[in-house]
């Protein structure tokens, strides 16, 4: 365990204390109502309410299979793409229904940016990576492009190793490097809420200390959902973290409280490893 | 023991497989080298040998090039053991009838390589040869082979002689031939306002002052011409045949002349040269025996070119509708078996379909919307490049639809994900990352599409390809492409050459010549492709991790 963990923060001792979510503290950003999924006839999340606070970092954890990294993709409605998906429920960001039929998927993506497992930048150069998403807005000018691509790597920690060449295929980036860049891509169209799916599971330790310091000043400014294997992981970034286990929402809370004091039987044999 | 065993039963296949290629391999290469052979052995300077033949009357004298040699036959078509007959060529087919002779070899009293001997290439008539004596300028004789400097001399006044005969060619070819293009178009607006009942008097008169200002430049060209003519054909060159007679003609109807039992080899290198860069370069003459090819290179091209640029977003649309848009079920099962089943239908079956739907529907129909006023003559209704091309390109369109499918499903579901949750749409995600990255397939159907389609002849005989089109469908005449004409393609002109030929012995080298050339424009064109393709594979090198 790292000092992180020990760090407990005044509000969190309350809710420590009341053994109580209390998320109502702050913000809330992302307000997930009775969600059920159902690959055809397969349920793969059952009943799922809980809300994700503003400008704070929420890990999911739990075992393969659980349903965290589907649950994570029903906040920017990835699942779409998944022929068969049937969603009931609501996932409500700042108050709006994201699966009512009037919804603009595209427009609601560009709000709920996400980072996936692998690294994936597109066969082009760094700077058209990062500048993709302001193109698809119609944001051409040079001038702002070359501002917002400065800022968006600035503040995915990667532009000192890469302002030299910019112009560059971002394939012959490293790993680390490319998922940094796939997050720069992510902020350059200021989200309000970033996604982030196992953002460090295909990366070496180095690589991933870096991303995590990076979420760490990423919530300052954005809602961070993150899915993620690593126990220590989870520990080391979230504020708080939600246990999934076959479906179900098991438990959810601060982080300190879900790894130190959990509320239930199963979460506690998870996080001592004893299955998983 | 037992590993042992089984890797000698494996050497068995090895060694199989290694004979298969070996085979293959072989057969390929030795392809190729029998086609260069006998395509390049053609440019090459033959020696001329003089004989003298025993017949009936006595003894006659023969000039000429060794084209062939066999087992002689006797009257009943069987072998006679160890006689041979040759075959020369003696040319002079003006007074002999004929380029080829027969001789046995038990008639030939003697031989020999005289070094005046000279092979003259002519416009007409195909070779001559004999012995130079002098030339006449307008029927005196100015030039004796006695003078000290003849050759020189003779080289001058053929120099000359040609670069008349070339600008005479140039303006009979471009300036007349421009001309006669817009009295053709003059014709058709004429028509055209008639037909719409527009002809006024004042359209008229402007039709009228038009035409007759052509009127003027073409009879100003005609005296031009006439003029050119006159000094072209002042010099004459006189020839001893080997019989001893007198051959005589205009200086400018020789391509070339030379004297090739008293060259060396690098003199011998630079005829061969030289008549390579004919064939490459310069129309052919004599009903295609002579000359070069220049119009069938450049159709092939064309063809191939027009070709690709209708089939890559064809194939490219549909493969992207199969492939992302319409659902995967029983129908698009089908649609793929289809696409599949059509790159096996016959190519001949595409030429019929292209003669009956794009000649006479489609261009029938847009002749009778468009080119009204052409009545009855066909614009678009008749066999042409444009036709010739859609042709092609229905009949390579399985392949570009088969690869580009391949292709798109090998791009990574990661990056696709990436672009939508950026807040792209579907057909953005398409247009910007998917088909990019699948460039690289694309033109490896291309490719293969390409590899068809400059190899194929049947099809093409029924839309537009033609044995001799009068002008390239590329030229100086708005709107300079002119995909309704009729155009040459290499891999026809060599079926022409070779089976429709009146003079067959003197096509022979021809068709090997242009196999040879076939072959290299579609290794070229190919090769083009697949550089392109690697560039694109460098750029879009997949996300392998």
């Amino acid at each position: 365990m790292t000092e992180n963990f020990h760090e407990i923060k005044p509000e969190q001792v309350e809710a420590l204390l009341n053994k109580e979510v209390d998320v109502q503290a702050h913000q809330v950003a992302i307000d997930v109502d009775r969600l059920n999924l159902f690959y055809g006839s397969k349920q793969a999340l059952h009943d799922i309410s809980f809300q994700i606070p503003e400008k704070k970092v929420t890990a999911f954890i739990g075992p393969s299979g659980c349903g965290k990294s589907t649950l994570l993709r029903c906040m920017n409605r990835m699942n779409d793409l998944v022929d068969g998906v049937r969603i009931e429920g609501e996932i409500r960001i700042h108050g709006q229904n994201i699966y009512d039929s009037g919804i603009d998927v595209t427009a609601l993506r560009r709000r709920v940016g996400m980072v996936f497992q692998k690294p994936n930048p597109f066969p082009k150069s760094i700077y058209e990576n990062v500048a993709y998403g302001l193109r698809l807005q119609g944001i051409n000018k040079r001038r702002t492009l070359d501002d917002i691509v400065e800022w968006a790597l600035k503040g995915a920690a990667l532009w000192d190793e890469v302002k030299d060449r910019l112009h560059d295929s971002a394939l012959g980036l490293s790993g680390g490097q490319q998922q940094r860049l796939v997050i720069a891509r992510a902020i350059a169209v200021q989200p309000e809420v970033l996604l982030l799916d196992e953002p460090a599971s295909a990366l070496d330790p180095i690589s991933t200390l870096k991303i995590e310091e990076l979420i760490h000043e990423l919530k300052d400014d954005y809602t961070i959902v993150i899915v993620t294997h690593n126990m220590q992981q989870a520990a080391r970034v979230s504020d708080y973290t939600a246990f999934l286990y076959m479906g179900n929402l098991v438990e959810y809370g601060p982080t300190n409280q879900i790894f130190t004091n959990p509320g239930k039987k199963k979460t506690e044999d998870y996080i001592t490893g004893r299955y998983g | 023991m037992r590993s042992e065993g089984r890797q000698q039963k494996g050497d068995v296949w090895v060694w199989l497989n290694a004979a298969g290629v070996t085979l293959s391999l072989l057969m390929v290469v030795g392809l190729v080298a029998h086609i260069a052979w006998k395509g390049l052995v053609h440019f090459w300077p033959q020696p001329i040998e003089h004989l003298v033949v025993r017949n009936q009357t006595g003894a006659k004298h023969l000039l000429g090039e060794l084209a062939d040699k066999q087992e002689r036959h006797d009257a009943q078509g069987a072998v006679v053991e160890g006689e041979f007959q040759r075959l020369y060529k003696i040319g002079n087919r003006r007074m002999n009838g004929q380029d080829f002779v027969w001789v046995n070899e038990r008639d030939i009293q003697s031989t020999e390589y005289p070094d005046g001997a000279t092979v003259l290439e002519r416009l007409e008539w195909g070779n001559a040869y004999g012995f130079l004596e002098g030339v006449e300028e307008n029927g005196k004789p100015v030039l004796s082979r006695e003078a000290p400097d003849f050759l020189e001399r003779l080289q001058e006044r053929h120099n000359k002689a040609r670069a008349l005969f070339a600008s005479i060619h140039e303006i009979e070819k471009n300036d007349i031939g421009s001309i006669n293009y817009s009295m053709e178009q003059l014709r058709l607006e004429k028509r055209r306002l008639e037909l719409d009942g527009e002809l006024t008097r004042e359209a008229e008169e402007d039709l009228k002052a038009r035409q007759e200002a052509l009127q003027q430049a073409f009879a100003k060209l005609q005296e031009r011409l006439k003029a050119l003519r006159q000094q072209a054909s002042r010099d004459t060159l006189v020839l001893r045949l080997v019989d001893g007679s007198i051959s005589k003609f205009p200086l400018y109807h020789v391509v070339r002349y030379y004297q090739p039992n008293g060259m060396g080899s690098w003199q011998k290198l630079g005829v061969f040269l030289d008549r390579i860069w004919e064939f490459l370069s310069a129309e052919p003459r004599e009903a295609n025996t002579e000359g070069g090819v220049f119009p069938a290179i450049f159709g092939t091209v064309l063809m191939v070119l027009l070709m690709s640029v209708m089939v890559t977003p064809f194939g490219v649309i549909a493969a992207v509708y199969l492939r992302e848009y319409a659902t995967q079920g029983w129908l698009t099962r089908t649609v793929r078996i289809a696409v599949n089943n059509l790159a096996g239908v016959p190519s001949i079956v595409y030429g019929v379909f292209g003669l009956g739907f794009f000649v006479y529907f489609l261009g029938g129909n847009i002749d009778a919307l468009f080119f009204p006023e052409a009545k009855p003559a066909p614009v678009f209704g008749t066999p042409g490049l444009l036709w010739a091309s859609l042709t092609l390109a229905l009949l390579t369109l399985p392949v570009v639809i088969v690869s580009t499918e391949e292709g798109l499903t090998r791009v990574p579901k990661a990056v696709r994900e990436g672009s939508l949750a950026l807040g792209a749409t579907k057909a953005e995600t398409l247009w910007k990352t998917v088909l990019p990255m699948a460039s690289p397939s694309i033109m490896t159907g291309l490719i293969l599409a390409i590899a068809r389609a400059a190899g194929e002849v049947a099809p093409l005989m029924l839309v537009g390809v033609v044995k001799l089109a009068p002008s390239l469908p590329l030229d100086g005449n708005p709107p300079f492409l002119h995909l309704d004409r009729q155009f040459m393609h290499l891999g026809f002109h060599i079926y022409d050459v070779g089976f429709q030929s009146p003079n067959v012995e003197a096509a022979r080298p021809l068709v090997y010549a242009t196999s040879l050339l076939l072959v290299m424009v579609i290794v070229l064109l190919n090769l083009l492709a697949i550089r392109i393709r690697n560039r694109l594979r460098e750029r879009y090198k997949a996300l392998e991790h």
